[in-house]
């Protein structure tokens, strides 16, 4: 069972101490479709919860991504950016865009579970 | 206004398409596996594309209808053989394009392919243009769909024989099921290909026959990519009611005898645009990286002046990498030139580029 959290506008998030990383999820990437393009909060940028960090394009268009939680950005992942396909490939793993060190660890708490994410998705179909 | 569906809707619903509302209609814009890899099995073997959204006129008559249209459309209407096809435009009073579209002569006068954003609008400029005295259609119980790619030729003649002496960007009327069904041998890809017009009774059964001899459902997102590739223009971007032929290097398209005689709508502004009055220029664009320059995005020059913006981009699976087409001051329009781009409040590098990106020949 994955102790991931998930946001709204369909992001990840996976804790380890005070990091979190955090990446789009595979829903997301379904309904992106191919990922040809990817910009990353540069490390030591600060990011507000809900605030835009960074960029992904498919073939048919840009979208924003959000950060679900708030912090400083301490790595990010530029194998996505050489390669964008990794996202499509292997979304939650391999794919994963930046670790934040956490600001609020209570921002976590607001997020969903797995299994509140998979009906939230379903539902949402967007 | 409600959206329409093509005949072949429920058969893409059947093979997994993801629609998108497009000019009215709901089209289909990828199937299961993805955009880049139909933009690839088109290149490599035959994608079906169903593009019934697309405007079929007819417009019946002889020699007369052919003076007639030449006054709105500056191709060579007069001299086309039976079954030829040409490339061209309706140009509207200050030399801007109405439409871009393919006029094929056939038996019984001329046979027009029309944008579907633009059909209703070219139907009533065509017929306030010709008035009363040639019988006009705009087909509403015709299907097009396109077979593109190498293998395309060998797919259709196992379904309709003959197919394979069509020359390029010429057409044939053939039997499917006792009905008619004319096909060209043209398309949209930068790939040899046919454009298919059928009967929407006969077009489920027609294009399941295309897949079960190998041919791949296509959907419009991979058709995008495809053009771009190929340095085509996609009306209402690259092209419109304020650019003319020439400034959108599309001179070729108007013959040497309508460029010297004129005689056509809008004739004044494109003379002056080829005696050296053109300011600007629709050329290919290619970033340095991979970063993708969309529509709207500003063009400068090396030395921070504005130049011109961007009309279409994406990735280009085939060329692999990032590709964009758009207008540039034609000083800055010889290919090699650098250039920056600016996207999202960045600036990037990028050359103006050769058209297409991407080249095939066709079958001649």
């Amino acid at each position: 069972m994955s102790n991931k959290k998930f946001s709204k506008q369909h992001e990840w998030v996976s804790v380890e101490g005070d990091v979190a990383t955090i990446g789009i999820t595979k829903h997301a990437v379904e309904m992106l479709g191919d990922i040809v393009f990817v910009e990353l909060p540069e490390k030591g940028k600060n990011v507000e919860k809900e605030g835009q960090a960074g960029v992904v394009e498919s073939t048919k268009a840009a979208s924003d991504v959000y950060t679900p939680i708030s912090g400083e950005v301490v790595e990010n992942n530029q194998s996505i950016v050489d390669d964008p396909s990794k996202i499509n490939s292997d979304p939650e793993n391999e794919g994963w865009f930046f670790k934040l060190k956490i600001k609020n660890k209570s921002e976590i708490d607001t997020l969903m579970n797995e299994e509140e994410y998979n009906k939230f998705a379903k539902e949402s179909n967007n | 206004m409600e959206t329409q569906k093509t005949a072949l809707y429920n058969y893409h619903e059947s093979l997994g398409a993801k629609f998108m509302p497009f000019a009215g209609y709901e089209m289909p814009v990828q199937y299961p596996y993805g955009i880049i890899e139909e933009h690839k099995i088109t290149r490599s073997n035959a994608g079906l594309f169903d593009v019934s959204h697309m405007g079929q006129l007819l417009i019946e008559g002889n020699e007369d209808l052919a003076i007639e249209l030449e006054k709105i459309i500056p191709t060579d209407l007069k001299t086309i053989k039976l079954n030829q096809s040409k490339y061209s435009f309706l140009t509207n009073e200050d030399g801007g394009i109405y439409d871009d579209l393919i006029v094929t002569k056939v038996k019984k006068g001329f046979s027009i392919i029309l944008n579907a954003a633009c059909k209703n609008n070219d139907f009533k400029i065509i017929k306030t243009a010709l008035g009363n005295k040639f019988m006009i259609t705009l087909h509403k119980n015709l299907s097009l769909i396109a077979l593109q790619g190498p293998k395309s030729s060998e797919i259709l003649e196992k379904n309709i024989n003959g197919v394979l002496s069509l020359k390029f960007m010429n057409g044939n009327k053939f039997t499917y099921k006792d009905e008619d069904i004319y096909i060209t041998r043209s398309g949209y890809t930068g790939e040899d290909g046919f454009e298919i017009s059928i009967p929407n009774n006969l077009v489920e059964d027609f294009a399941k026959k295309l897949i079960t001899h190998g041919a791949k459902p296509i959907g419009l997102g991979a058709r995008d990519t495809l053009r771009l590739e190929a340095g085509l223009c996609l009306y209402g971007h690259d092209i419109n009611e304020s650019t003319t032929p020439i400034e959108a290097n599309l001179k070729w398209a108007i013959s040497k005898r309508r460029r010297k005689e004129g005689g056509f709508v809008g004739y004044s502004k494109i003379k002056s645009d080829m005696n050296g009055q053109l300011t600007r220029l629709r050329v290919g664009v290619k970033p340095e990286g991979k970063i993708i320059a969309r529509e709207g995005v500003r063009i400068f020059s090396k030395d921070g002046q504005e130049i011109g913006s961007i009309t279409s981009g994406t990735f280009g699976p085939s060329v692999n990498s990032s590709i964009a087409m758009g207008y540039v001051k034609y000083d800055f329009s010889k290919p090699g030139t650098k250039v920056i781009l600016e996207v999202r409040e960045k600036k990037y590098d990028a050359k103006i580029s050769e058209l297409p990106f991407y080249k095939k020949n066709y079958a001649r």
